[in-house]
C-alpha cells in the first residue's frame, strides 16, 4: 500500500508509466511542455499590442517612395506576444536553471545590478552624437574601465570599441599588420602562426587580414611544441596567436620563451584571451611579453551571453602597438574634461582605422564595470582560484571513469578536458554522452573541441557553482560512464527523451535550406 | 562575496580531494616571476548598494536624451520602446542562455531567431537574412567582403552619403586585404545617384548605397540597381533606420542585392552607440556566401518541426581560414528585442508608428524652414533631414545644449575634413518629439542664429 496523501488518494501510482510508453496527449503539450506555433501562424486579425494616437495629418514628403506593398505581420496584442516569448523561453536552458559547463565559453552566473545599472536612464538613454559637455560621465566609466582592464593585464593601452572576442582577434592583429606597414615589413611578414588547438576565429582572423597561416602542433602535455615554433620562425613570420590558458585547459608554462623567441624573430604575440577568467588578479599578461591580447567581457566580466550575444571585445596593446589602436578613443584635456578622438589624427594620427560604428558596447561597459567594483582586486582573483579550484575537483571526481588525453600530468586551470577513449567499445559517441547529459539535467559540456583530441569533452564549471552542484554534475557524469561501459548503450543513442525536442536533424537542415517562414 | 558560493571549508575538503596542499599549487605552471603575490592596485570589493551608488554618480553626470527635446540622429534613433519588450528580454531563460549549440534545449532561441530571419526579410523586402551581425557598420563591411566573394571582384564604391562610420569601418577592413575601395563625394544636396552609376564599371564589385542616406535623403534605386547588374556587380543597400521601410519602398523592392542595416531603432535603446545589431539580408541563391549565424528549420527524430543552427560550413568553428567570415557572435539579445517589437507593432502598428515619424519630421522641417538662417536642404525624407544654418553647426549645438536641447549632429562632426557642410545640421524627429519639443528648437535657433 503507497502513502497516501490529505485527501485519501494515492501519492505515486503503483505501476508508473515511463513518459517512453505514456500514451501522447490530445494536444501535443506535455504539462509545462507547451507547443508554440510560429508568430506568424497565429491568430493575428489585424490587432497591435501597441497604442498609438492618430498620427498628425500632413502632405507627405517621400518622394513617391511610399511602401505600396504590406510587409506581411502579423497583428497580435500585447498578452499574445507576452505569452508567446513566455513559452518560448521556457524551451531553453540556461545559467539561472541550472549548471552550464560549456568549455571555453565561461557560463557563470549573470549579476543582476549589472542589468539595473546598464538600463540607468544615465547610460542607457544617451545619444552616441551628443556633444561632449552631456557624455561626461559616460566617458568617466569607459576611462574607469580602461584603469581596471589596463591594471588588470598589465597593459599600457587598450581599445574599447570591438564588439564581441572575434571583432577584439580582428583589432589585434590589425595593429600588428599596421606596425609591420610602419616598419616597413608588411610584405615580407605573411606568416601567422596558429596552435592547432586554436579557436576557429583565430586561423579566420588572420586570414581575413591577408595573412597566410601555419598550423602548430601541440606537445604530449597539450601546449605548443616549443621545438616545432622555434624551427617555424623566420623573417616571414608577422605573429603567433596563442591562446593562454589554452584550449586544452592548461597554462603555457612556456609562455616566456616563446615570447622572447618571438620577439627576437621581429614578430609580434597575440594572445586570445578568452581564457583570462582563469588568471584574472593572478597573472598580468603585460608580464608575459604579449602584445595585444582581446578580453570578452561576456566571459570574465559576467556580461550576459543571451543566447549568442551582442558581446564586447576590448584589446590591450603593448608600448610597440599603441600608437596604432583604431579609433575612437578618450583623451583628457588640459581643463579635466574629456573628449572622444573619432578621427585618425593628431595623437591617433597612426591609429589603423575604425572597426565599428560609434564607441563601442557601452551597455556591456556598465555591466562589466559594475562586476569589477563589486569584486574588487580582492574577489577577481578569488574568481581566478575558485575556477581553477572547481576544475580541478571535477578533474579528481571524474579521473577515474573519464580519460584524459595528455595523462595526469599536472592540474588544470579553469578547464577540464577529457577525450572519448573511455567510451571505447561501449557503442556511445561524445555526441550520445552529450545528449544524455540533457536527459539528467545538464547543460552538455563543450564537445568536439578542441579539434586535436578525439572526441574531446571540455567541462568548465566556473567559480559561481556550489560544491554540492559539482558533486551533484559529478555524481550524475560518473553514472554515466559507468551505465555507457555497462552497456547500457541505448540511454545514449536515444537520448535526449525528455527535452522539448529530441535529435534533430542537422543534414536536412543543411541541405534544403529553409531560412524563413513562407505565407500559404 | 555574495556571488563566490564556496566556503573556506569547501575550499579546503576540495583541495584534500584533488590532493593540492594549496591554491598556490594549482597555478605552478605559471613562471615564478609572474605570480602576483596579493591583489592589484584596485579597490576591493563593494556591497551592491555601494556598487549602485558609484554607478548612479558616473550616470547623473550626463544629460539623458529623454530629459529634453532631442533630434539626434545619424544612425541611432531615439523610439518608444515598450515595457514588455524589455521585461521579456530579461527572463533569464533568454539572457543567460549560451548560442544554440544543443538545438533540443534551446528551441527559444532558435525559434526567436528563425521569426527575426523572417521578419528583417519581410522588412527589408529581401528573401533571406541572417540571425544578425555586431552593428550596421560592422554589417556593411561584410556586404562588401561578400560582394567580392561573389563577383571574385575586389573592388567597391562607396557612396559619399553613406555614413562616415560605415565607411570607415568598411575601408579599415577593406585596406587590410588590399581591396581598392573608391568614394564619390559627399552631396547634401540629395541622393546622389547618377555620381554612382557613372562610377560602376566592369571590374567593380559592388556599390554601396544609403537609403534614407546620412543626410535623410531618399531616391529610387532602381536605376542604380539596373547599372549595377548590367556591369555584373552587386548593389549593397544599407539602412541605418529601419522603421523607415514602415512607410518605404524596401530595398528589395528596388533589386538590392544584400541589404546591411542597423536594427537598433526597433525595440533597443540607444545606449551611448552600442551595443546594437547588424541586419543582413540577401537573395535565397547568394545564402551560401552570406556571413554570420544562420537558423533553419528541419525536424527532430519524433519528425516534429524544430530548429537548428545551420549552413555551419560557411563559419570560423569548422572552416577556421577558409571560412566567409572571422565572425562568431551576433547579436542574441538585441535581435530578440528587435524581433519582440516586431511582434508588438504588427503591420497596423508599424504602419502607424512609421506615419507618426514622418509627420512629426515633416512638422519639424517645416517649422525650422521658417526659422531665418535655417534652409532646408531636401526634397524628400522620412525621420531625418539635414538643414543649412547661417553659421557652423557644431557651435550652435553646444550652445543649444547648455539650454538643455540636443538640436541635432553637426555634419562636421561625421566630416570634419570637409569644411562645406561645417554649417550644416543633421535634424531627426521620431515619434518621442512632442510639438512643444519643436517650438523649444525653432525658438531657440531663432536666438542663436539671431545673436
Amino acid at each position: 500500500m503507497s502513502a497516501m496523501n490529505t485527501q485519501g488518494r494515492p501519492t505515486k501510482p503503483e505501476a508508473s508509466a515511463s513518459s517512453d510508453t505514456a500514451p501522447a496527449t490530445f494536444t501535443g503539450n506535455r504539462a509545462l511542455h507547451l507547443e508554440e506555433k510560429l508568430i506568424f501562424e497565429k491568430d493575428s486579425a489585424g490587432r497591435s499590442g501597441i497604442d498609438m494616437p492618430e498620427p498628425p495629418k500632413v502632405v507627405d514628403r517621400l518622394g513617391g517612395l511610399s511602401r505600396g506593398e504590406a510587409v506581411g505581420l502579423p497583428g497580435l496584442s500585447e498578452p499574445q506576444v507576452v505569452r508567446h516569448y513566455t513559452r518560448l523561453s521556457q524551451k531553453n536552458y540556461a545559467i539561472d536553471a541550472g549548471l552550464f559547463p560549456l568549455g571555453s565559453c565561461t557560463m557563470k552566473h549573470n549579476p543582476r545590478l549589472n542589468e539595473r545599472m546598464a538600463r540607468l536612464p544615465g547610460f542607457a538613454d544617451l545619444h552616441p552624437m551628443q556633444p561632449e559637455s552631456t557624455i561626461q560621465g559616460a566617458l568617466q566609466l569607459m576611462q574607469q574601465l580602461s584603469h581596471w582592464i589596463m591594471t588588470l593585464t598589465g597593459m599600457p593601452a587598450v581599445a574599447l570599441s570591438p564588439g564581441a572576442g572575434a571583432h577584439g582577434e580582428l583589432t589585434g592583429m590589425a595593429a600588428i599588420r599596421a606596425a609591420l606597414e610602419a616598419r616597413g615589413e608588411a610584405g615580407k611578414r605573411r606568416k601567422v602562426l596558429v596552435p592547432d588547438s586554436a579557436h576557429g576565429t583565430n586561423p579566420a582572423t588572420a586570414a581575413a587580414l591577408g595573412f597566410e597561416v601555419a598550423g602548430i602542433e601541440e606537445d604530449s602535455t597539450g601546449r605548443v611544441n616549443l621545438k616545432a615554433f622555434e624551427a617555424s620562425l623566420g623573417d616571414d613570420v608577422a605573429a603567433i596567436m596563442l591562446t593562454n590558458p589554452n584550449t586544452c585547459g592548461v597554462f603555457e608554462y612556456d609562455i616566456r620563451r616563446i615570447a622572447d623567441a618571438l620577439h627576437e624573430a621581429g614578430g609580434y604575440f597575440y594572445c586570445d584571451g578568452a581564457n583570462f577568467n582563469a588568471i584574472v588578479g593572478r597573472v598580468r599578461p603585460g608580464d608575459l611579453g604579449i602584445d595585444a591580447m582581446h578580453l570578452n567581457l561576456h566571459k570574465t566580466f559576467s556580461t550576459p551571453h543571451g543566447g549568442g550575444g551582442p558581446g564586447s571585445g576590448p584589446v590591450v596593446y603593448s608600448e610597440a602597438l599603441a600608437p596604432f589602436a583604431p579609433v575612437p578613443r578618450i583623451q583628457q584635456n588640459a581643463d579635466g574634461t574629456l573628449s572622444l578622438v573619432e578621427q585618425a589624427e593628431g595623437d591617433a594620427a597612426q591609429a589603423f582605422g575604425r572597426v565599428k560604428g560609434f564607441h563601442g558596447q557601452m551597455g556591456m561597459f556598465v555591466r562589466a564595470l559594475t562586476y569589477m567594483l563589486s569584486h574588487g582586486a580582492d574577489g577577481l582573483r578569488q574568481v581566478a582560484e575558485d575556477a581553477v579550484l572547481n576544475a580541478n575537483y571535477l578533474k579528481a571526481r571524474l579521473k577515474s571513469e573519464f580519460s584524459l588525453p595528455y595523462g595526469d600530468t599536472g592540474p588544470c586551470m579553469h578547464e577540464v578536458l577529457f577525450d572519448d577513449t573511455f567510451l571505447k567499445g561501449t557503442g556511445v559517441s561524445t555526441l550520445d554522452f552529450s545528449k544524455a547529459m540533457i536527459d539528467e539535467g545538464f547543460h552538455p559540456m563543450t564537445m568536439y573541441f578542441p579539434l586535436v583530441v578525439h572526441g574531446a569533452m571540455l567541462i568548465e564549471p566556473t567559480e559561481t557553482e556550489t560544491k554540492n552542484a559539482l558533486d551533484e554534475f559529478a555524481d550524475s557524469l560518473l553514472a554515466l560512464a559507468k551505465a555507457a561501459k555497462a552497456g547500457d548503450s541505448e540511454r545514449f543513442t536515444q537520448a535526449p527523451r525528455f527535452a522539448p525536442r529530441r535529435r534533430l536533424d542537422e543534414t536536412q537542415a543543411a541541405r534544403k535550406p529553409v531560412l524563413r517562414w513562407q505565407a500559404g | 562575496m555574495r556571488y563566490l558560493p564556496l566556503t573556506p571549508q569547501d575550499r579546503e575538503a576540495m583541495l584534500a580531494t584533488i590532493g593540492a596542499a594549496s591554491i598556490d599549487d594549482l597555478f605552478c605552471d605559471v613562471p615564478e616571476a609572474a605570480r602576483l603575490d596579493g591583489p592589484v592596485d584596485l579597490p576591493s570589493h563593494a556591497g551592491e548598494m555601494a556598487v549602485e551608488r558609484q554607478m548612479s554618480r558616473l550616470a547623473l553626470q550626463n544629460h539623458a536624451a529623454g530629459e529634453g527635446p532631442c533630434f539626434l540622429g545619424a544612425g541611432a534613433y531615439r523610439h518608444h520602446v515598450p515595457a514588455s519588450v524589455d521585461y521579456l528580454i530579461q527572463r533569464g531563460e533568454f539572457l543567460t542562455a549560451y548560442t544554440p549549440y544543443q538545438p533540443e534545449i534551446a528551441q527559444g532561441t532558435l525559434q526567436v531567431l528563425f521569426e527575426f530571419q523572417t521578419q528583417v526579410a519581410m522588412l527589408t523586402g529581401m528573401e533571406v537574412a541572417n540571425a544578425s551581425m555586431y552593428d550596421g557598420a560592422t554589417s556593411c563591411a561584410e556586404a562588401v567582403m561578400m560582394a567580392a566573394r561573389v563577383t571574385k571582384r575586389n573592388k567597391a564604391v562607396l557612396s559619399g552619403n553613406l555614413h562616415p562610420h560605415y565607411r570607415d569601418t568598411t575601408e579599415t577592413l577593406c585596406r587590410m586585404t588590399d581591396f581598392p575601395v573608391s568614394e564619390t563625394a559627399p552631396h547634401v544636396a540629395g541622393a546622389d545617384i547618377d555620381a554612382l552609376i557613372a562610377a560602376v564599371d566592369g571590374s567593380v564589385g559592388c556599390v554601396v548605397v544609403q537609403y534614407p542616406d546620412v543626410f535623410g535623403h531618399i531616391a529610387d534605386l532602381t536605376p542604380l540597381a539596373d547599372a549595377c547588374h548590367a556591369a555584373g556587380a552587386l548593389m549593397v543597400v544599407v539602412c541605418t533606420e529601419m522603421v523607415s521601410l514602415g512607410a518605404l519602398k524596401p530595398p528589395g523592392a528596388m533589386d538590392a542585392d544584400i541589404v546591411a542595416g542597423e536594427g537598433q531603432s526597433i525595440g533597443n535603446a540607444l545606449n551611448f552607440g552600442g551595443p546594437y545589431l547588424g541586419l543582413f539580408a540577401t537573395r535565397q541563391k547568394l545564402v551560401r556566401q552570406m556571413p554570420g549565424r544562420v537558423c533553419g528549420e528541419t525536424v527532430d527524430a519524433d519528425g516534429q518541426r524544430g530548429y537548428v543552427l545551420t549552413l555551419s560550413t560557411r563559419e570560423q568553428h569548422i572552416r577556421r581560414e577558409k571560412a566567409t567570415s572571422n565572425i562568431c557572435t551576433n547579436s542574441g539579445l538585441c535581435a530578440l528585442a528587435f524581433s519582440i517589437h516586431m511582434s508588438l507593432l504588427g503591420e497596423a502598428g508599424l504602419n502607424r508608428l512609421a506615419a507618426w515619424n514622418h509627420a512629426t519630421a515633416v512638422q519639424t522641417a517645416e517649422r525650422l524652414a521658417g526659422v531665418p538662417g535655417v534652409e532646408l536642404l531636401n526634397p524628400a525624407f522620412f525621420n531625418e533631414f539635414a538643414v543649412q544654418l547661417s553659421k557652423p553647426a557644431a557651435g550652435v549645438v553646444d550652445a543649444l545644449a547648455e539650454q538643455g536641447i540636443l538640436a541635432g549632429v553637426p555634419a562636421s562632426r561625421l566630416y570634419p575634413d570637409q569644411t562645406d557642410l561645417a554649417n550644416v545640421l543633421l535634424v531627426a524627429a521620431t515619434e518621442t518629439v512632442e510639438p512643444e519639443d519643436i517650438e523649444s528648437l525653432a525658438l531657440a535657433l531663432t536666438k542663436e542664429l539671431a545673436a
